[in-house]
């Protein structure tokens, strides 16, 4: 042994004297036996986690030139924009990063679905991601108010109006949460506090939690079999499992190097992704008193606002609509207690819970899409249907098939034909 | 069972009943202590002073707008629509009761002394808060009288119809006609608006 290596050796002992350092990165990393049999879906973890930090790290930039306040913000933006070295590609970066922060977490979502990674005992792993996802869209919404443009300032207004709905206490809410009778300097500034100091730290530590509550239980795989049972007689390792580190670590770094890929060229070559990414009427400066034409949300929240737009009224009441949609996103807690089939993985479940999976997505996705354009996009029904409008009317139907997927799930799952799920994991 | 848990059965727990009330009394203390500091925190985000000011009554000069004309100030940010009724579209307001979703104006959506045919103290003057009551976007104007519009308003965000009395057409997803605002005249051809007789 050289003097070198016996002086880090000796370094190493003093720290972890005081500190447990090779305890936690052989629990967490060289010692942490993963299922062998991780597939494509597996990238979306450690890329949501890539993803978090870029956020963290170009939101501190942008944060040393962008002013939270009304008659500044906007031209703050733009002189990051313009003026700042650098600054073009640090907010494209963040810009960029939100819309592909959901692209990540919603495949990363997926992923739990197909193979039934929410279930026992993994149910806290799953409940602190939908707390993830919860958090993740406050800070997207809080943040989309800060460059003061048309469609930050009227999203945000028409989004703490929902929260006016609620019956009795409603108003006194939403003027709460502006800090003013309207969106106002008020309101830029705490959304300023919340987007860049509030939910960071809330999602920081749940990231924690998850991360904590997945080592503790270990992670599932494509087959949905425990690898945990069956472990070496002698090193007590189990069989199918590999080492987080090496091995995943450098699966994990091709898809930072794929991720990477596309996500360079969308922030050199279409940083506004035609519209979904930054909106047009985002160029224009918040005003009051001229409402955009047309408002629709980041293209991220389009399923949830689809489904706003599809509940009917009930009276003079808005708040269906809003409970429905809040609804929609929380129905994901349930999860892990609405699945009852025998089997986990998707790969030994039988044709009833494949088709109302894919009904789900298609639903997500039409849903999404008619998030995006106006109700009267399809036309009308003749008189017949009380000339209706058609892209409503399909919106209510998937709206139901979107939920049918949440509450008839005891029922399909319990009588859908399972195949016998291996021993071990198939590879 | 482990070694070192204790077997409840064949240990007597004395509990010292009075040490129990005490800490129990100060964490109750201490629950309502973190409460009351809660609460400056919490009003500190409603509206402030220089909030409240900027949303204070708006004094509106009348006299230069003409009949059929329409001029939009502002009330706490919000537009604020005062429309100069011409006589003839005074008397087409009565002409479409049946379409609308609340033409007898149940819903306390204006002060009492509007609720009126015309929505109004002086039927010549309606005075709106142009703010959609779907989800908040401002309605445009649209007084070309057709067969079958009266004149009126419609919102560009989701179709919302209002007539000149900012009363809603059945069929729009907005639930309630305009807010009428609280004002009163000061003079003939002077609005204060934000304030009325009853409050001042």
């Amino acid at each position: 042994m050289s003097l070198l290596t016996k002086k880090a050796d000796e370094l190493l002992g003093w720290v972890d004297a005081r500190f447990p350092l090779t305890s936690n990165i052989k629990a967490h990393l060289t010692e942490y036996y993963a299922p062998k049999n991780f597939n494509f879906w597996y990238f979306f973890g450690s890329l949501a986690l890539l993803v978090l930090v870029l956020q963290i790290v170009t939101g501190i930039f942008l944060t040393m030139h962008y002013k939270p306040e009304a008659l500044m913000a906007f031209a703050s933006v733009e002189y990051i924009m313009r003026d700042v070295p650098w600054g073009w590609l640090i907010r494209y970066m963040h810009s960029t990063g939100a819309s592909l922060f959901f692209v990540v977490i919603y495949l990363h979502m997926f992923r739990g679905l197909l193979y039934g990674s929410y279930r026992n005992p993994r149910e806290l792993i799953w409940l602190f991601g939908v707390g993830i996802f919860l958090a993740l869209m406050g800070e997207a919404f809080f943040g989309y108010l800060l460059p003061w443009g048309q469609m930050s300032y009227w999203g945000a207004q028409v989004i703490t109006s929902l929260f006016g709905t609620v019956p009795f206490i409603g108003p006194d809410i939403a003027e709460w949460l502006r800090g003013d009778y309207l969106t106002s300097d008020a309101t830029l500034n705490r959304f300023f506090a919340f987007h860049v100091i509030a939910l960071p730290l809330v999602i920081l530590g749940l990231v924690a939690a998850h991360i904590l509550a997945l080592h503790e239980v270990g992670s599932n795989n494509p087959d949905g079999v425990e690898i945990k049972k069956l472990k070496d007689k002698v090193t007590g390792i189990p069989l199918d499992g590999i080492p987080f580190h090496p091995y995943y670590t450098v699966k994990d770094m091709v898809g930072v190097v794929v991720f990477f890929i596309v996500f360079a060229a969308i922030i050199f070559f279409a940083p506004e992704m035609g519209g979904y990414f930054l909106e047009a009427n985002n160029f224009v400066p918040a005003d009051p008193l001229v409402t955009p034409a047309h408002i629709a949300p980041t293209w991220y929240f389009t399923p949830y606002y689809s489904i706003l737009r599809a509940v009917p009224p009930i009276g003079i009441s808005q708040f269906p609509g809003v409970a429905a949609m809040g609804l929609s996103v929380l129905a994901f807690v349930f999860l892990p207690w609405l699945d009852r089939s025998p089997v986990k993985s998707i790969r030994y479940k039988g044709n009833l819970y494949k088709g109302w999976l894919a009904a789900f997505v298609i639903s997500f996705l039409v849903l999404g899409y008619l998030g995006t354009v106006p109700a009267n996009v399809w036309g009308q029904f003749g008189a017949w249907l009380g000339k209706a409008d058609i892209a409503t009317v399909v919106a209510r139907i998937f709206t139901a098939i979107y939920f049918a997927f949440f509450i008839l799930m005891p029922w399909y799952t319990k009588i859908d034909k399972t195949k016998p799920v291996p021993e071990r994991v198939t590879g | 069972m482990s070694s070192n848990q204790i077997d409840k059965s064949q240990t007597k727990i004395e509990i010292d009943e009075e040490k129990r009330k005490f800490l129990i009394a100060t964490s109750a203390a201490g629950a309502v202590g973190c409460a009351a500091a809660a609460v400056p925190f919490v009003l500190s985000m409603t509206p402030s002073e220089r909030a409240k000011a900027a949303g204070a009554p708006v004094e509106i000069d009348v006299s230069k707008l003409a009949p059929g004309e329409m001029k939009v100030d502002e009330y706490r940010g919000q537009p604020l629509w005062i429309i100069h009724r011409t006589d003839e579209q005074i008397a087409k307001l009565a002409n479409h009761d049946a379409q609308l979703t609340d033409p007898d104006l149940e819903v306390p959506q204006q002060p009492d002394y509007c609720k009126n045919k015309t929505r109004a103290i002086n039927p010549k003057y309606a005075v709106l808060l142009g703010t959609c009551t779907h989800l908040g976007c401002s309605p445009a104007q649209n007084f070309a009288v057709t067969a079958d519009w009266d004149g009126g308003f419609v919102c560009a965000c989701h179709g919302s119809k209002f007539d000149l009395a900012g009363r809603v057409f059945k069929g729009s997803p907005a639930p309630t006609n305009l807010v009428v605002p609280k004002h009163q005249y000061l003079t003939e051809t002077t609005l204060l608006v934000g304030e009325d007789k009853e409050s001042a």
